[in-house]
């Protein structure tokens, strides 16, 4: 791999834990199950942190997405080298950014979104989530990659 | 500078005797009556409340009324309870404690606060109608992480007692800890009820329903000194500016938490009035609150700029490589 795919390997590995960890804690279980009390870890019951913390996340997610998007339409390999898994893979974070930016929309001062949309979109993302996660540990396990 | 009330311990009943014909004809042709018409309009400016504490009287009619409007929604939860794992799980039971009303209970969304303070050198007691602040930009609402929580366009911001599984983020998340938890009761008792969640939440919902009729809520509509008003927000902040000059009074719920739809006047200074409350659980401050939701909003403005940093390293990349090709 080189330095340019390793760089990027490595941010990617990096966001994907910080945006998962801190999407985790917005849901109140890391307090309940002991996980806060961890030295060094009480961060993760404190909210407004991990919401912090998960919009930093997506904005390095979403600025990647981007360099990776347009470097591999200009420069890359070929739509057909793209594996199953990747073309899996990219459809989830495609669906994760696109309902985490809602989301984000949603949480701005004077921005109204039907009630259902917001039950929706939580679900939607918590789902695409741990589908994300799961593909990943597969891939990882199974070193399938992104192209041929 | 108009002095303010002193604080007299009058019966309900007796009070609500003598007052209440008053207080009718008040209601049908004050501000309040204007409003209810125009709570029906179906896009409007976010309603807001403002609330003069020197009129209150500490005569609990908005408290009892407001039991009254929302007894149907208030808790019957399931005994006995759950076992909770792990145990460091709270159980929060209200329901036998449903009289309590010097704070607020799953039973009980507004309380009345009283402050001793001295105004030009006169000792008096003044009450203070507490409830949700009704936040414009709500940290408990966008916050929620199952959606259970909802903001109308009208301003005001309630429970979802269907969906809320109790986990008590929104009241970590609100500035004043108001939402209140009620254990054995709710959608959690149907899912993993020793593993998630733990009841519903409670807070003033401020009379949505009877809002959706053109009515005004019940603390609003029973008051019988016309302490609160109710309409849309730059209206009732003009109102409260001019009331605040005229008394040389003080201004809360304008800014605080990024600006709600609570609006307080008072003629004493709000960290004075802070200091004489008793503040606690279920009891509310009344200090200054930064916008909670404030660095949020200006790291979702950098999002919008995210694509451009992923163009920028993409620019930089093939500048490197034209660079080495050289």
């Amino acid at each position: 791999m080189k330095t340019a795919g390793r760089v990027r390997y490595y941010i990617y590995a990096v966001t994907l834990f910080f945006i998962a960890v801190s999407g985790f804690g917005q849901m109140p279980v890391f307090k309940r199950y002991y996980i806060a009390d961890i030295p060094g870890l009480g961060w993760l019951a404190q909210f407004y942190v991990t919401h912090i913390i998960h919009y930093t996340a997506a904005i390095v997610l979403i600025a990647l997405v981007t360099y990776v998007l347009l470097d591999f339409l200009f420069n890359g390999p070929g739509l057909k080298r793209i594996t199953r898994s990747g073309y899996f893979k990219i459809g989830i974070l495609a669906g994760l950014c696109v309902s985490g930016v809602l989301m984000v929309v949603k949480n701005l001062p004077n921005s109204y979104f039907d009630h259902t949309v917001i039950i929706v979109l939580d679900l939607v993302h918590l789902a695409l989530c741990m589908i994300l996660l799961g593909t990943s540990l597969y891939t990882l396990i199974r070193k399938k990659k992104w192209v041929n | 500078m108009t002095t303010p009330k002193i604080t007299s311990n009058i019966s309900r009943r007796a009070f609500l005797k003598g007052s209440i014909t008053a207080a009718g004809s008040v209601v049908a042709t004050t501000g309040i009556a204007r409003a209810a018409t125009s709570l029906t309009h179906e896009k409007q400016e976010p309603l807001a409340t403002l609330i003069d504490i020197r009129k209150c009287i500490g005569c609990e009619e908005c408290v009892y009324a407001c039991q009254a409007a929302n007894a149907e929604k208030y808790p019957e939860p399931e005994k006995p309870f759950p076992k909770m794992v792990p145990p460091r799980v709270p159980v929060e039971d209200w329901s036998e404690k449903r009289e309590v009303t010097d704070r607020l209970t799953p039973y009980n969304w507004l309380f009345i606060q009283t402050a001793s303070v001295t105004v030009n050198g006169e000792q008096i007691d003044l009450t203070i109608p507490r409830r949700c602040m009704h936040c414009a930009n709500p940290p408990c609402v966008k916050l929620c992480p199952w959606g259970a929580l909802k903001q109308e366009e009208n301003g005001l911001s309630r429970i979802d007692s269907d969906l809320c599984l109790g986990g008590s983020k929104c009241k970590k998340v609100c500035p004043w800890d108001v939402p209140q938890r009620q254990t054995g009761v709710g959608l959690y008792l149907d899912l993993l009820p020793a593993l998630a969640g733990n009841g519903v939440m409670y807070k003033c919902d401020r009379c949505y329903n009877r809002l959706e009729k053109g009515e005004v809520p019940a603390c609003i509509e029973v008051c019988p000194e016309n302490v609160q008003t109710i309409g849309p927000r730059s209206e009732i902040l003009k109102t409260a500016h001019a009331l605040a000059r005229e008394i040389n009074g003080y201004i809360y719920g304008e800014h605080e938490n990024g600006g709600t739809h609570t609006i307080y006047v008072s003629p004493v200074p709000f960290d004075q009035l802070n200091q004489a409350i008793e503040t606690g659980k279920g009891k509310p401050h009344l200090n200054k609150v930064k916008n909670m939701m404030a660095d949020g909003t200006q790291l979702a403005k950098a999002m919008l700029i995210a694509p451009l940093a992923g163009i920028a390293a993409l620019v930089g990349k093939f500048y490197l490589s034209t660079k080495e090709d050289k």
